[in-house]
């Protein structure tokens, strides 16, 4: 987009962040916006936020959400003329939809920003699990490899039958890479989805029923809140995996440790939990489990590539263009 | 390579002397018992007899021979036991005509020797392709995105006061694949999936692959990002992946090895990997396994295994079915369903 497009003066923008945003982008933004960051003068104090956003930030139109930092009705509430909120992120848990909704706002994520990356690490973190490589790192620079008489055998990635719990832009890259090892794929997603080939199941409960693996790439909202529970655990079976890339708070994590440390599920790969960075300690001693720390996005080009598509939304939005990538906000 | 699975195992026979044959099962001899032998001595014993050198107090040579009296032709190789030459075994055995190796390598077994003296010989080949490609592709993302490493950074409490150092996109790279045989191939086909660009370096070029063949390995070194061996060892791959070749791949390269430790120069790895002078590697092969060089346990940029890449309960199972089906095929006077060409 050329200088000539931009508005003069730029347009205010509202940075929303929590402290500690690697903020080196913010020079780029600033050659098409005049930017609001209050958090660079109040740090994590949110009432001294929203009282700066009452002085200065009445007639700001739009928003350049970073990451996961919240945006709830009260801070809304201090931005009358807002109408655009671009995130950086791909979930929108964090952003009160309902209200946005009610107010007339849209709000943009980073799209496929992040799906091949996490497509890569659920994959990674499944192979991790069924094969057992962390557990044999850990087996190797303890030394036990000339000593140990035992080891368990893995369990093959081939014909295994993948549940896949959300076939979206995430979904669908995790299944393009399981076919190949061999797997049959199924999923479950507010919709049916003509077009793919795989089976569709109207329950995460009936999938799980006719998988071996349960992967979760869906969108984390009041319905989907506890999806993975008993009667899911269950139904997966102790030989079952389960690989979460979406949030902690799709699964019942406290029944899931129960699961795991009672031999009742089969393993499990963790990038996200219901507390980050907390996490059940329960699941230290288990070499059925990979943990990581909600990293599954993340990779540097994934990073630039989320804010190149919160900016482009924003250039498309002072355009009256098309947004890019709205998000549904029912 | 030298443990059972925990599945418990029957108690062993107690140990009969080569003469007696009171078995009418057909006879083989067993010189180590190999994984596969450890995890399925019953079920083997059900169809064919066992006569243990590891049990024997008869040393090997005298062993062999007092077989060779009994007329015994069947041998149960494993890829970790004695090297298999004319000295160790064939000269003390003359009747021996068939040799079934638990194992795809047979690089410990003389086979200009065993052609010499018709003895046939079947391998493991094509049972742990996939398990093998499957491992080394889990290898290649766990270095790329650290999934040990940040499995490492989470239990030691790191997420709660450091930052994680974040690991590298996947996609778009480009991979070389040493070796294009069915692992190789197998391989090369799962990290298509992943965007990948793949490159291969193999004994000769494959006209019906999509991928790009390089004659030389050390020029694929230079125009990849990650290099996968999944060739076999033999005197030409022994040290292919040399200094020339590592410093061709490059400070930002990465290394994964589901093949043999003696395939890549080890002293070499380890220095080029303390110097910062590569950027990771996936070993799942040594040089002297089951030694590990000790220098590797403080890098977070590698990740170890204990050569796992084909040991998954199912490849077993398979495994199991192919070696019985093999001596079978032999005692039936049927061609043996994997012989090595």
């Amino acid at each position: 987009m050329t200088n000539s497009s931009i508005p003069n003066p730029k347009p205010l923008l509202l940075i929303n962040r929590v402290p500690d945003y690697d903020v080196s982008f913010f020079k780029h933004l600033s050659s098409y916006f005049t930017l609001l960051d209050p958090t660079a003068e109040v740090g994590s104090d949110r009432e001294k936020y929203k009282d700066l956003l009452r002085t200065h930030a009445s007639g700001v139109r739009a928003c350049y959400g970073m990451g996961m930092s919240p945006l709830m009705k009260d801070t809304l509430d201090c931005l009358p003329a807002l109408e655009c909120v671009a995130g950086t992120a791909v979930g929108t848990d964090h952003i009160d939809l309902t209200e946005c909704r009610r107010r007339g706002i849209t709000v943009t994520n980073n799209g496929v920003a992040f799906s091949d990356d996490v497509a890569d690490c659920a994959v990674g973190l499944l192979l991790d699990v069924l094969r057992k490589i962390s557990a044999a790192d850990r087996f190797v620079r303890v030394g036990s490899w000339p000593v140990a008489r035992e080891y368990p055998l893995a369990s093959s990635l081939t014909r295994k039958r993948v549940g896949i719990v959300g076939l979206g832009s995430i979904g669908l890259r995790i299944a393009k890479r399981l076919v190949p090892f061999g797997c049959t794929i199924a999923y479950t997603s507010r919709s049916h989805n003509p077009s793919v080939p795989y089976p569709f199941y109207e329950s995460v409960h009936k999938l799980a029923l006719e998988s071996d693996i349960l992967i979760l790439c869906c969108t984390f909202t009041d319905q989907t809140r506890h999806m993975i529970n008993t009667d899911v655990m269950t139904a997966l079976g102790n030989k079952g995996v389960l690989v979460n890339v979406g949030r902690g708070g799709l699964i019942d994590e406290a029944e899931m440790v129960r699961f795991l440390v009672e031999g009742r599920l089969g393993g499990a790969g963790l990038d996200v939990f219901e507390d980050e960075p907390s996490v059940p300690k329960e699941l230290f001693g288990l070499d059925n489990v990979v943990l990581s720390p909600h990293q599954a996005v993340l990779t540097p080009e994934s990073i630039q590539a989320s804010k190149d598509a919160a900016l482009a939304n924003l250039l498309a939005f002072f355009a009256n263009k098309p947004l890019l990538n709205p998000v549904r906000l029912d | 390579m030298l443990y059972s699975n925990t599945k418990p195992t029957e108690s062993m026979e107690s140990m009969e002397s080569v003469e007696s044959s009171s078995s009418s099962l057909p006879k083989i001899i067993l010189l180590k018992p190999p994984p596969i032998f450890v995890h399925f001595e019953t079920q083997f014993s059900r169809h064919f007899h066992f006569l243990k050198a590891y049990e024997s107090p008869l040393p090997l040579p005298s062993f062999l021979a007092a077989a060779a009296a009994d007329g015994v032709a069947a041998m149960f190789a494993t890829a970790n036991g004695p090297q298999i030459t004319a000295e160790s075994v064939f000269d003390h055995i003359p009747s021996l005509c068939c040799i079934v190796s638990s194992a795809v390598g047979v690089d410990h077994i003389d086979l200009v020797e065993c052609r010499r003296r018709g003895i046939v010989v079947a391998n493991a080949a094509g049972v742990s392709a996939s398990d093998c490609a499957d491992f080394a592709v889990g290898l290649v993302v766990d270095v790329f995105r650290k999934v040990t490493g940040g499995d490492r950074f989470v239990r030691s409490g790191g997420w709660c006061s450091d930052e994680f150092r974040l690991g590298r996109r996947l996609g778009g790279k480009t991979v070389g694949i040493v070796g294009l045989g069915r692992i190789g191939s197998a391989v090369a086909k799962r990290l298509h999936a992943f965007n990948c660009r793949i490159l291969y370096n193999s004994r000769n070029k494959n006209p019906s692959v999509p991928y790009s063949f390089y004659s030389n390995v050390c020029d694929m070194a230079a125009d990849s990002d990650v290099l996968v061996v999944c060739c076999s060892l033999s005197d030409e791959t022994r040290h292919l992946i040399n200094k020339e070749v590592l410093t061709a791949l490059g400070k930002e390269g990465i290394i994964v090895n589901v093949a043999r430790g003696p395939i890549i120069d080890e002293k070499e790895l380890v220095r080029f990997l303390l110097e910062a002078r590569i950027a990771g590697a996936g070993l799942d092969v040594f040089e002297r396994e089951p030694s590990v060089p000790q220098e590797l346990f403080s890098l977070d940029n590698v990740v170890l295994a204990h050569h796992q890449a084909g040991f998954t309960e199912e490849c077993f199972q398979d495994l199991f079915e192919l070696v019985k089906g093999n001596f079978e095929a032999f005692f039936s006077n049927k061609p043996l369903l994997s012989p090595v060409v």
